[in-house]
């Protein structure tokens, strides 16, 4: 254990980041033990926000518990929502009607919009630019302002329900999205002008935190981290769910492994998103929103697993039933759990400056990390 | 050869860096881009959408009814115990016995505004209203008794 | 007419005419540092302010807008907040040092004062080596910061500290030299000569390519030794939480907060003497005419006008930029700025010694 006086016997200095620190984002502990400014070691401590939310879910129906899971990688809210939705509807084999699955991909595209505007404003402040974080904010606005329309709520939305949708989208929906397409595509190109080509951030991010493909396999890195590794990670390709099989859309991959690769890819991604929601918006089927269902679900025994792709990575539940109304037990899989596991072996070595770039670019959640 | 390599280098970064402080002067100087909503000024002109959930509410009509049976659908679909209602029986002119509602407990510091409730309801008896603003200064105001005093059934929902 | 010149003759001959010359000094010095104190808390309300409405707009945002007209109280009621809070003093810090460091640092920042000509004939003190004075001066900030960061005991002051000793230390030598150019070009280390020389034209627009180069060097470094972003390492607020004031509270903490913008105000001041010619207005060589025009706006005006398009050349470049790492912030000064202003400070020496400047 480290010792409370703050150096080692090797006479290095011991720094507690966080739980209380401004580029955590949340209440992530890190013991990095330092030698002058050169990163030893990091050491995450976690349990700073743990709220037992699997356990939680075990008292709770199986239309009850995917509110819950709003609240761990609030970020991604839908699309953590929609791997339970999907995983009930497996134990269940309810048919989401087509409207439905068209329904959640947009909101899952729209969602990895946000959650990568907000990452990008928070990577520019993490090394030191200020501005940034409110145009991606702007952004961003103008997404929630969309969701809230539709779903009732800005951030926490618990609109997937197991066979669907809660409720159908908004009269306004498809022309506020078309409009915000325009809009963010020239903004997009704006952040490029003010971010990606700036030589400053350039040097701060090239070369730093390299991840090989083979520890980014070991560590079980997934999203746009093992991505920027070279590593072919993407659910929405590798195992489509809903229409993601039927899209025309491209698995950004960038090989360096570096921080600057890890950033890449989500600008890519944000591309990749916009077209995916280009291709979808005038194609909404008719139909229902929500396949008719029991109104008290029961899976049948056994054990169900299934995946998405959040903004972050790869997220899976996996519940077990008894065939009683509740589950009897429910394991979540979120992405910033591995991702952070990673830290350690990609700052050493490192400046305290470049840790902190090194963790913006693992874009960590920490409710999603504690759970 | 060298030499210009790492003066092209340099005017490269120069570039980049002018390149941003064009947008950040852009923006400087156009001051209609500016998004900031001046919140409690802007209450009378501000409308949040019919679909935003604030808290929830019963609907009474202007006889004062209400289409709540005290069915307890909206408790069992509750997460959090946000919702309790106590029945009572009410004596039908026929001389029946039958089962209605005498209060709806509301713990708004309970609720997450998940909307189960709304979609448990078989009545439509309660709803999602717009109030966002609810700080109080004692906890307890939070506890909320949705239904009107004197406010009954209205005739025909069963 | 009445400028600020007449103004403080007529006090200098009445204060002298009223009592023996050495109360007279002695009054005299005594109203200089009242005025000096009230310019500091001027400065700080308006720059600080300056700052978030600047910062403001560059984020679309609005800033400040309550207090006051405009938002114009803001930093009224900041200050009026700091001097309510309790100054903590932490448990495991040395005392003495924690509570010298501040008043270390505001007092560098005031000395340094002393021979800004803030418009004609309205200078403090006009020393005969004014400019090697400021930047003997402004090098003992550093011990201000040094103290703060160690006497805290607190380990993210301390990376501060040590981080803004090292960036102040290296950088001084790019400003040194930066100065040296323009000193070379007019042969005086008096300010006041400094710009007269600029009587026909201000070094940066008179043609000369080292004083161009050296002006762009002397922004750079000055922006470092100020520790404002992109060179703010002492502080980092995203790795060191506010570096080495992260122990201070209260007046103590406002009273870094000062000497930041003061020193800003200071740097800039001087950079607009060196190269903008101070308080002279625009001048084009020997056009009668339009030099004749140009000296009617007041020269105070012309001295914070520029003092003020510099600051806010500097905020730009706080609200755009990343912040470099601190091998890169070396690198950048010891590889490229130093080797770049010794190679411009020879290339001014030859044109001093050719006589081919102007």
């Amino acid at each position: 254990m480290i010792e409370e006086v703050g150096t080692t016997e090797q006479g290095d200095l011991v720094i507690n980041v966080g739980p209380q620190h401004p580029s955590t984002h949340g209440v992530l502990h890190l013991v990095i033990t330092l030698n002058g400014e050169t990163i030893k070691k990091v050491e995450p401590h976690l349990g700073y926000i743990h709220r037992s939310i699997e356990k939680m879910c075990e008292s709770l129906s199986y239309r009850q518990f995917i509110y819950v899971t709003s609240r761990m990688d609030y970020l991604s809210s839908h699309i953590n929502n929609h791997g339970c939705a999907l995983c009930v509807e497996k134990g269940m084999q309810i048919e989401v009607p087509a409207r439905a699955k068209v329904i959640r991909v947009l909101m899952d595209e729209l969602t990895r919009l946000a959650s990568h505007q907000l990452w990008w404003g928070a990577m520019a402040m993490d090394v030191g630019a200020l501005t940034p974080f409110f145009h991606a904010f702007r952004e961003r606005e103008t997404i929630n302002d969309i969701m809230e329309e539709t779903c009732g709520a800005r951030l926490t939305m618990n609109y997937m329900v197991p066979g669907g949708v809660m409720a159908d989208i908004h009269p306004n929906f498809q022309k506020r999205v078309k409009e915000f397409l325009q809009f963010f595509r020239t903004k997009i190109d704006e952040y490029d002008e003010l971010v990606t080509g700036n030589i400053i951030f350039c040097s701060r991010m090239k070369g730093i935190g390299y991840l090989s493909p083979e520890s980014a396999v070991s560590y079980g890195c997934t999203g746009p981290t093992a991505r920027g590794s070279g590593i072919s990670c993407d659910i929405r390709k590798l195992y489509p769910y809903e229409v993601y099989g039927e899209l025309q859309f491209d698995e950004v991959t960038v090989a360096e492994g570096d921080c600057f690769a890890r950033y890449m890819v989500r600008m890519q991604e944000m591309r990749q998103s916009l077209s995916i929601i280009e291709q979808l918006i005038d194609n909404i089927p008719e139909g229902e929103f929500q396949a008719k269902t029991k109104a008290v679900l029961k899976l049948p025994k056994g054990e169900f697993y299934s995946r998405v792709e959040t903004a972050r990575g790869e997220f899976g539940v996996y519940i077990i039933s008894e065939g009683a109304t509740t589950p009897y037990r429910i394991k979540f899989r979120s992405p910033g759990f591995s991702n952070l596991s990673a830290l350690d072996h990609m700052a050493r070595g490192h400046k305290i400056g470049d840790l902190v770039a090194i963790m913006g670019t693992l874009d960590l959640v920490i409710p999603d990390i504690d759970r | 050869m060298f030499l210009k390599k790492y003066i092209s280098e340099v005017f490269g970064a120069v570039r980049s860096l002018l390149k941003g402080m064009r947008l950040t002067g852009y923006y400087f100087t156009h001051h209609k881009e500016i998004i900031t909503q001046q919140y409690p000024d802007n209450k009378e002109e501000m409308r949040l959408p019919d679909r935003f959930r604030g808290e929830v509410v019963m609907l009474h009509d202007e006889k004062n009814e209400h289409a709540c049976t005290g069915c307890t659908a909206c408790e069992l679909a509750c997460p959090n115990g946000t919702i309790k209602i106590i029945t009572k029986f009410d004596i039908t002119p026929e001389g029946k016995k039958k089962k209605a509602l005498d209060t709806f407990i509301y713990h708004l510091e309970l609720c997450t505004m998940c909307n189960l409730c709304i979609e448990a309801c078989p009545t439509d008896a309660i709803k999602m209203a717009q109030n966002f603003e609810h700080s109080v200064y004692d906890r307890s105001k939070l506890t909320k008794k949705l239904n009107k005093p004197g406010s009954k059934i209205r005739e025909g929902v069963e | 007419m009445l400028s600020i010149e007449n103004i403080t003759h007529s006090i200098d001959v009445w204060l002298n005419r009223t009592f023996s010359p050495t109360v007279a000094v002695l009054l005299e010095s005594l109203i200089v540092g009242l005025c000096v104190i009230g310019l500091f808390a001027l400065l700080g309300l308006v720059l600080v302010l300056m700052e978030r409405k600047v910062s403001a707009y560059m984020q679309i945002r609005l800033g400040p807008n309550r207090v006051g007209p405009g938002g114009s109280l803001q930093t009224v009621a900041d200050t009026l907040k700091l001097a309510m809070k309790e100054g903590l003093t932490p448990d495991g810090a040395d005392k003495f040092l924690f509570n010298l460091a501040p008043f270390l640092v505001i007092v560098v920042a005031m000395m340094i004062l002393a021979p800004v000509a803030f418009a004609k004939g309205t200078q403090i003190w006009d020393i005969n080596i004014g400019v090697l004075y400021i930047t003997a001066i402004s090098s003992l900030s550093v011990i201000g910061i040094l103290m703060a960061g160690w006497a805290s005991n607190n380990k993210y002051s301390l990376l501060g500290a040590m981080r803004s000793g090292a960036q102040i230390v290296s950088y001084e030598l790019s400003a040194g030299i930066s100065v040296i150019s323009i000193v070379v070009l007019t042969g005086s280390l008096r300010i006041s000569d400094i710009i007269a020389s600029q009587q026909d034209g201000w070094w940066l627009f008179k043609g000369h390519v080292p004083a161009v180069i050296s002006f762009i060097i002397f922004i750079i470094a000055v922006t470092a030794e100020t520790n404002r972003a992109p060179f703010d390492l002492a502080e980092a607020e995203s790795e060191l939480t506010a570096g080495f004031h992260t122990e201070y509270s209260g007046m103590k903490f406002a009273l870094f907060f000062l000497a930041e913008y003061v020193n800003i105000f200071i740097v800039c001041a001087i950079a607009a003497t060196l190269y903008l010619g101070g308080w002279m207005p625009l001048h084009i060589g020997h056009w009668a005419g339009f030099n004749g025009v140009m000296d009617y706006i007041p020269s105070s005006l012309w001295f914070i006008g520029k003092t003020f398009f510099l600051i806010f050349m500097i905020m730009w470049f706080r609200w755009t930029f990343p912040r470099l790492r601190i091998d890169q912030l070396l690198n950048l000064e010891w590889k490229y700025l130093l080797p770049l202003s010794m190679v411009n400070l020879l290339l001014t020496a030859l044109i001093a010694i050719e006589r081919w400047h102007f």
